[in-house]
Parts: C-alpha cells; structure tokens; sequence
C-alpha cells in the first residue's frame, strides 16, 4: 500500500493537527442552540432579587406583603426562609460562606436581599418594586488599603471571635488570609547584595469576564420521585450536583444537573451563586419549575469579578541585567465573601507563577486577602488561577527594569530566559515547568515584527516629535509569559474536596460509530470538534462518527469542568488514553480475526496489519463489529472504555507577544497598529480552534488592558456596571490579530498537548500595558496603572506637559 | 394586565397573538412564539443578540415592544435557511470562517449582516466592522466574523451575476 493512501486514510480521520469545521455549528447558525434561557418547562415560575442600593447597611425589616398582594406573585423567599434550612449561608469555594440572601447586614451593592417567585419575569419585577427594605446605612470600606485600619468598619460580624480562617490566622477583624511561599532570608539577602532594584505597585484593577449570555439556571423539583433537575450555566456541573446534594441533602444520584449550551463563561460560570440556590430552594418549597435569569447589570456588579490585585513588586538584578531576586506582596480586594474560585489548597491561586520565564534564583511572595464592601468573587477570567495577574507583575517589572538599566527590554527578557537544557525546570516557588523553548520563540517574534527596525523607528519618531513634526507617542510593547495550566494533580489540587481529575468515556457502536463523554463543559471552545479529533487519531475512526457529549451528571462520567485551560491538559489526555484502551482491546480482536498473535501485528491509521503480510488486515469498523459477534474465547463483547485521568503535573504555554501603539498625546487615542502574538501550546489538535482562542483571548486582553474597570465611589456604589460604561470592545475598536506559533509539545500529556484558551489573554494584558507605558519610556514615568483608556492617557500626557 | 391583540409576518407566516402592551419583542418571540434564536445579552440595547429584521431594518428586539410590530414583517435566524434546509450564504460564511464559538452572538450577528449586505452587497472590512459595531461578541474578537461576511458577500455577488448572465 502506498504512502500517498496513508495519508489518503490520515486525512479521511480528521484528526489531531487538522484545521476541522466544527461540528456544534450547525445549531448555533440556524438558532437552534439550546442555552439554558431556552429551556421551558411546564408550570415554570420566574424569580428575580430584591437587591440593596446600599454597600453597607443593616436591615432593620423587611415587608414582603405589598409584593405577596400583587396578583401572579407565588413567593418572597427572606432569609428568614432560609435559614430554618440552613441555606441562608452558603459555602465558597475558597473556605468562606456567602450570604445566599442578607440577614442582618447587606455587605456589598447590589447584595441579594430577596427572591421573589412570580409567574413571569414583569411580575416578578414588579414585585421586586414592591418590597420594603427599611434599612440603617452603616460606614463603607472600598479602599483595600484601608480594610486593615485600626479604625475600619467590622464587615463580616458573622465571623467575630473566629481569629483563624480557612486558610490560616487573621490578622485583623477584616483580614481574610496571609499565603506565604518562597525562601525569605536568602531573598532579602539577595536584595541586600543587589547592585540594582526596583519596587512598584503595581495594580490590576477590578474587572468582571461578562460573557455575553449571563448566568441562569432553571430547577425543576419532582415531589413524587424526589428528583431534583438543574439545568444551569455550569463550567462545572459535576461539582455543582456534589455541592447540591451536600446542601439540600437529596441523594446525589436523584439530582440531575445539566449544563446545556453556554454562551461563553471565561470563569464567571465556575461558581454557585445566591440566585441558584434561591430557584433549587423555591422549586423544592412549590414543587414547581422556576427559572432565573440574571440581567446584565446584576451580572456585572454581583457575580464573579475578577482580579483586584495590588502587586508590590521587587527585582534585584546584576548591573549587567541578570535577575538575582524577586519579591512581591499582594494585597487582593476578594470583596465582602471570599468567593475565590481557586483550587482548595491556593488561597492566591498559582500566583507563585509570579517568577514568570525567567530563571530567578531566590523568591518570595507573601498575599493579604482582605474584605471589602464590594461584590464576592475574585475568578479566573479567562486565565488560570491568579496566573494573569502574576504574568502582568512580572511582565511589568521586567520592563521596568529595562528602563533602569537602560537595557532593551526584550534584550533583558533574553538575558534571563530559563534555557531549552533546563527543562524540567525548578522554580524558585515551587513549580516544575515541564518544557519550554523561550529563546527560539522570542527570535521568531522579533523576527517576524521586525523589532529591531521597530525600535529605530521609535527612535526617530522620538527625536520628530521632540522637533514637533508629529503629535503621536509610539510605544513597542513586549511580553513573554508562561502560564501554568491543567489543574491538577490530585495530590495538590482539589475543588470543595473533589481531586482535579478529569474523565473520558467511549463506546464504540457495531457500525463503528460511536459516542464519547467527558466531565468537562464547552462554553464555546468547540470540545465538541476536538475531543472527537484527539479520539479518531488514537483510535482509527473518523472524527466525524464520533459524537461527544457533556454537561449531563446523569450519563457523563463525573469531571471537575472546564476553566484554568484545563479541557486539553486533562480530559484532553483522559481521551487519548480512552482510544489507546480501545486500541488494546482492538488490537485482541483482530489478532483473533487474522488468527495471528499480537506481536505479530501493527497499527496503521485505523486498521492493524500483519507484519510482512500487509494484505492481511482489519479496519477498526470490522474490529468494531466484531467486537459484537466474534471475539477471543473468554474476551467480554462490547467496545468500550473509561479513563479517569490523573496528571503528573500540570502543563507550561508559554508565548512571546509584541504590541505597536500609536498615542495621539493631544486625546490619548490609543490606536493598535499591530499585535503579533507567538503562542506554544504544544502539540496542535484543531489549528483553526486555536486561532479563535487566540484572537478571542487577545480581544479580552485588550478589553483589559485598555478600559475595563468595575469601579466603586467612596459610598460603595459600583460605577458603571452596564455595557454603556463596562468596555466590552466592538468590531471597531478591536485590532486586527497577527497569529504565530512554535511547536514544544509536553512531555507528560499523552499527546504533548498543553492548552491554549487562556494565554492570550495571560500574555496579551502586558503587552498592551508595556506597549503603553513604553510609549512614554524615554519621560518621566516608570509606570502608568491599567485601565490605559483614552482619558487616563490623556492624564499622563497632560501631566507631562506633551499637550498642545 | 390587558392584552392587545397583534397580527404580524415571522418568516413568511402570517401571526396573531394577544400581547401585554409593555411585552418587549424579544420575549414576544422567545417565549409566546418559541423562538428562541435571538438571545438576551443585555436587556439595554448595547449586545444586539436580540437583533432581528424588522420591515427592512436590523432591530434590537429588546427595544422594541411587541405591539410595536403589529403589521411588520419580521425575519429571525429561524428564517434564514430556505425551506429545503440550505443553509444562507451568511450561516455558511460563519461557520467556514470559524465566525463563531459560543453561538450566542451568532443569530444576531448573522441577522445584522444580512441587512448589511442588502444595505452594502459589496463592503469593505471598514464597512463590515463598522456595519455589525451594534453587536457584541465576547469570543472570537470579530476577526473570523469579518472573514465569514465576506465570505458571504463574495458568494451572494458571484450568484447574482451569474444569474444575470
């Protein structure tokens, strides 16, 4: 048989590394997806909140019956409901409890006051209208600097007397944990040697990942079977069936949750949430379905934001540019609960990433979580856990201390780059980076920018407008991140006490066709697509006979979801390892069938051959049917088979990102001129995915980077939670993406595979920062805080005296 | 409340229905129609993944009472494939150009390239960037989306002149 038929045979499978179009389409482009606002149930009831206007406030009563009077309404759940139940708290992923509705105190704007169940959405909000909520306006805590004041308003009155928290001792009556790593004495000692440093704070502002459709569920309590269904926006609806059945006490397996199409999550859909324990508890008191749905500004200023990170970061270095230490303190804002969606043991996530590409000998990071009167949350937009902001400090430190050492800041960035031969690498704060190639990908990328003549032409555009001939800053932005992706090992990583596994099922129907499930959740990543690529090249069968299905507790075996870039590094494996089980048996099957022993045979795309007789020969759809009919004496029929995937350790994208700006410093219009982004995520399964992942996660880079802010007043009102004011950016504003990328595969996923969803978005808010800031390197600035939108640059400028 | 009574075109049907006069048209659709291609991303106009074609006219339906429509003739994502099950050249564009991820922008967007490509049968990128900025995607960062518009144009344009030919 001839090559060209192999690869003939290859292709036909649509396998791992092939530009595939995507399966899930075809119901999106018609309006048949299925998300969860979609779904309607018979007798279905609508709920909505009562929410308080205050930050800080006591409630001194609450008078439902305006509101009980208004015809259509069924309920107004308190927390005076609640808590007989002991619902009216409930815990977070982070060690703390939230309030589901506020009983005594409202601790944040916007807090869940009251569930209202209506037969439809205008009544239910009308009768939210309706409800009278006396209350006593207490003094607000914003400033994350000041929740340790002596004189700081007690936020949590619910946790006084309790001096240790989930996370070790507290410090203060606002103080939620100290997380300490590193080696302290040999990194102060290594400052004290130091021939250069930097400190800065450096901040990365509340944001919020606001996917387009907002976070839902529908719970549907079946009195007479005792069977609980929740169809919700769940990244993680295994976990969201344990923690139900832990807190309504129903049976696990008689409850039934289901994440039907999502439409995008970016971390906001990992979390439980008041108004879904709120619609479980009203359809369990009514016995009838209920739906919520939250609306956008719900969605931005209760659910889930993300970042809040104020970064004091130091560098010591040699004159000559080595790195000899680094040291940072962080204080995070988590708001009024601690509802970080962070694996159990990582109160700051994997922010000990914070050492970035660099081979940094000596480190240590100490974090302040703290209360404030802001909305829970602290997510993973779009990144691992804490993984963008650790790659911004550093991203931003090492430009800052190109500046004070007068050095280029990619040519630093090369001084210091952990080498190919380090590989497994060791890191200062504890982590093994399990393959890397930092200075090749960093050559590619100034080679294909031309970074060089960038600079030149910097330079001269400098001295132009220095002779005024030109009105416009130009700023060339570089940053190389490593991401720390694929959480995780068992052994460190748990969610609620559930290890961080993930799964794959298949079976393989007589025909050859087949349907797989995995305990992840596609929120728009296309795992529908690229499972089934990774499961045909391991197996032999084309992808286009494989259907994948997820988001079912009932049928799918049990996952922990789909955030931290975790889809590929572990269910991801968890398949290859499934078709290798499959090939096994299959492999039994046709030795059988060719009456050969197993040694004798070899596998080829999707048939095994006999050694030295290639005319002998079975394709895996007639080992499938065989699998049915005629087996080895004593072999079980069916083909089939189940993977519960453990990593080792995690997976380490890296990418080398540059950013062109243009600054017009009469407006602070900031205009992208180019972005090239290099990404190395291993080995390729679906390079068309990949590219919309990464012009995806750039876009929200830039929406970071260059505007986003979930602000709040000194009275604890959030600024601007709409899309009038949140900078989600249009067509218009949105640069056009250059993509690239080199090929490191990992050397302990089954296929070498790593992730990508989220490194854009790790490496592309430096990039646009450092572009930024650079812009105005040769000044008076070591650094400009995010957002970079077009007022604050006009601040910067104004401040410089650059303005006409 | 009182209902009102509306008679309108959905994809070619003739429709009546009773209506509460403050009922916006996306629910209308959604909820009494049962079709639940448009989607509601932000209830305030901004998203546009409640846009729909109105009389000729991309609308978001969120801003748009359902009394509002009486006599109009609307088309929805539900009607863009002809009745045999062809796909329009815009769902097509989308899902070769890889123009979509989640797919809960995707009915909108089509819908207001389909009236930008009757307004403009031949835009440029400009054009096209400019003509959707009513509508928010969160995943793909409008790049594909471009491509997949395009694609349609030049589809559409070939088709017609080699009808005319």
């Amino acid at each position: 048989m001839s090559d060209a038929k192999i690869e003939e045979r290859e292709a036909s499978l649509k396998g791992i590394g092939c530009s595939r179009r995507r399966t899930e389409d075809v119901r999106f482009i018609q309006g048949k997806g299925n998300y969860v606002d979609d779904v309607k149930l018979p007798g279905m009831l609508f709920g909505d909140f009562v929410r308080s206007p205050y930050g800080h406030a006591r409630i001194k009563s609450i008078d439902a019956s305006a509101a009980l009077a208004l015809p259509g309404v069924k309920a107004v759940l308190t927390a005076k409901d609640l808590k007989p139940l002991n619902l009216h708290y409930m815990p977070t992923l982070a060690g703390d409890v939230q309030a589901v509705l506020a009983e005594e105190k409202v601790l944040f704007q916007n807090q869940e006051v009251a569930f209202i169940v209506a037969e439809d959405r205008y009544i239910a909000a009308d009768a939210a209208e309706l409800v009278e909520v006396d209350y006593e306006a207490l003094p607000v805590l914003v400033d994350p600097f000041r929740s340790m004041a002596d004189d700081a308003p007690v936020l949590r009155e619910d946790l006084a007397g309790k001096s240790v928290g989930a996370h070790g001792a507290r410090k203060h009556h606002n103080h939620i944990f100290t997380w300490e790593i590193g080696d302290k004495a040999g990194t102060d000692k290594a400052f004290e040697q130091a021939e250069v440093t930097i400190k800065e704070l450096i901040s990365y502002q509340r944001v919020h990942p606001s996917p387009l459709e907002t976070c839902a569920c529908v719970a549907s309590m079946d009195k007479i079977k005792g069977e609980l269904t929740v169809y919700g926006t769940f990244q993680a609806p295994h976990v969201v069936r344990t923690v139900a059945s832990l807190l309504s006490a129903i049976p696990e397996h008689k409850i039934h949750v289901i994440a039907p199409d999502i439409g995008g999550g970016f971390g906001n859909k990992v979390g439980v949430y008041p108004g879904y324990v709120c619609s479980i508890v009203a359809s369990i008191v009514l016995g009838v379905p209920v739906k919520w749905v939250e609306d956008r500004m719900e969605n931005l200023s209760a659910t889930a934001f993300a970042r809040d990170y104020h970064m004091t970061a130091e560098l010591a270095a040699t004159r000559d540019g080595k790195i000899t230490g680094l040291r940072a303190h962080v204080l995070a804002d988590h708001g009024a609960f601690d509802a970080c969606a962070d694996p159990t043991k990582w109160p700051a996530g994997f922010f000990n990433i914070c050492t970035g590409s660099y081979d940094i000998p000596v480190a240590h990071v100490e974090v302040d979580g703290v209360y404030t009167n802001k909305a829970p949350g602290g997510v993973a937009y779009r990144c691992s856990f804490r993984v963008t902001e650790a790659a911004y400090m550093i991203e931003r430190a090492m430009d800052i201390l190109a500046k004070k050492l007068g050095m280029d800041p990619a040519e630093l960035r090369m001084k210091n780059f952990i080498q190919p031969q380090q590989f497994p690498y060791q890191s200062a704060l504890g982590w093994e980076y399990d393959s890397g190639d930092y200075p090749t990908a960093m050559k590619k990328a100034m080679e294909a920018t031309r970074y060089a003549a960038l600079r030149a032409e910097q330079k001269e555009r400098r001295a132009a407008f220095a002779r005024g001939e030109t009105r416009e800053l130009m700023g060339i932005g570089v940053a190389f991140f490593t991401e720390i992706v694929g959480a995780g090992p068992t052994r460190n990583c748990d969610i609620l006490g559930v290890g961080m596994f993930d799964s794959c099922e298949i079976r393989i129907h007589p025909t050859g066709a087949a349907i797989a499930r995995l305990g992840t959740k596609s929120q728009g990543q296309g795992h529908e697509t690229t499972y089934a690529q990774i499961l045909a090249t391991e197996i032999g069968i084309p992808a286009d006979d494989i259907m994948i299905e997820e988001g079912n507790t009932d049928t799918a075996p049990y996952g922990l979801g789909t955030y931290g870039s975790r889809s590929t590094p572990v269910a991801g494996a968890a398949a290859a390892r499934v078709g290798r089980k499959i090939r096994d048996k299959a492999k039994k099957i046709a030795a059988h069938l060719l009456e050969v022993g197993e040694d004798d045979l070899d596998f080829e795309v999707d048939r095994f051959k006999v050694k030295g007789l290639p005319e002998k020969q079975k394709t895996m759809k007639e080992i499938a049917w065989a699998a049915y009919n005629n087996l080895p004496e004593g072999m079980e029929p069916g083909l089939e088979a189940v993977d519960y995937y453990d990593p080792p350790n995690m997976t380490y994208p890296f990418g080398a990102y540059i950013c062109v700006v243009d600054i017009d410093a009469d407006t602070g219009v900031t205009k992208v001129r180019r972005f090239y982004a290099l990404d190395d995520c291993g080995t390729r399964i679906n390079p068309m995915i990949i590219e919309g992942q990464v012009h995806g996660g750039l876009t929200e880079a830039f929406a970071i980077a260059m505007g986003q802010e979930i602000a709040y007043d000194a009275n604890g009102n959030v600024m601007g939670a709409s899309l009038m004011d949140f900078f989600v950016p249009t067509a218009v504003e949105t640069p056009v993406w250059e993509t690239d990328f080199t090929v490191t595969p990992s050397p302990h996923h089954p296929i070498g595979a790593k992730g990508v969803g989220e490194s854009p978005n790790v490496g592309g808010v430096p990039a646009f920062s450092n572009a930024v800031n650079d812009a105005f390197a040769h000044l008076d600035v070591t650094h400009i805080q995010m957002p970079h939108d077009h007022w604050r640059t006009w601040k910067v400028c104004e401040r410089l005296g650059l303005t006409a | 409340m009182a209902k009102t009574q509306i008679a309108l075109t959905i994809n070619g049907k003739q429709v009546e229905a009773l209506v509460e006069p403050r009922t916006l048209l996306i629910h209308f659709l959604r909820e009494q129609m049962l079709l639940t291609g448009a989607h509601i991303g932000c209830e305030t106009t901004h998203c546009g993944a409640c846009t729909v074609d109105m009389d000729g006219k991309s609308v978001k339906s969120c801003t748009v009472f359902a009394v509002q429509a009486e006599g109009a003739a609307i088309t929805t994502i539900e009607g863009m494939a002809a009745p045999d099950g062809t796909l329009h050249a815009l769902q097509e564009g989308f899902t070769a150009m890889h123009g979509l991820q989640c797919g809960f922008c995707t009915p909108g967007m089509i819908m207001r390239a389909h009236r930008l490509l009757q307004e403009n049968p031949d835009p440029s990128e400009a054009e096209i960037r400019l003509g959707i900025s009513g509508n928010l995607c969160r995943c793909t960062g409008y790049q594909n989306i471009v491509k997949a518009i395009r694609y349609a144009a030049d589809k559409m344009n070939a088709a017609q002149k080699e009808a005319a030919e």
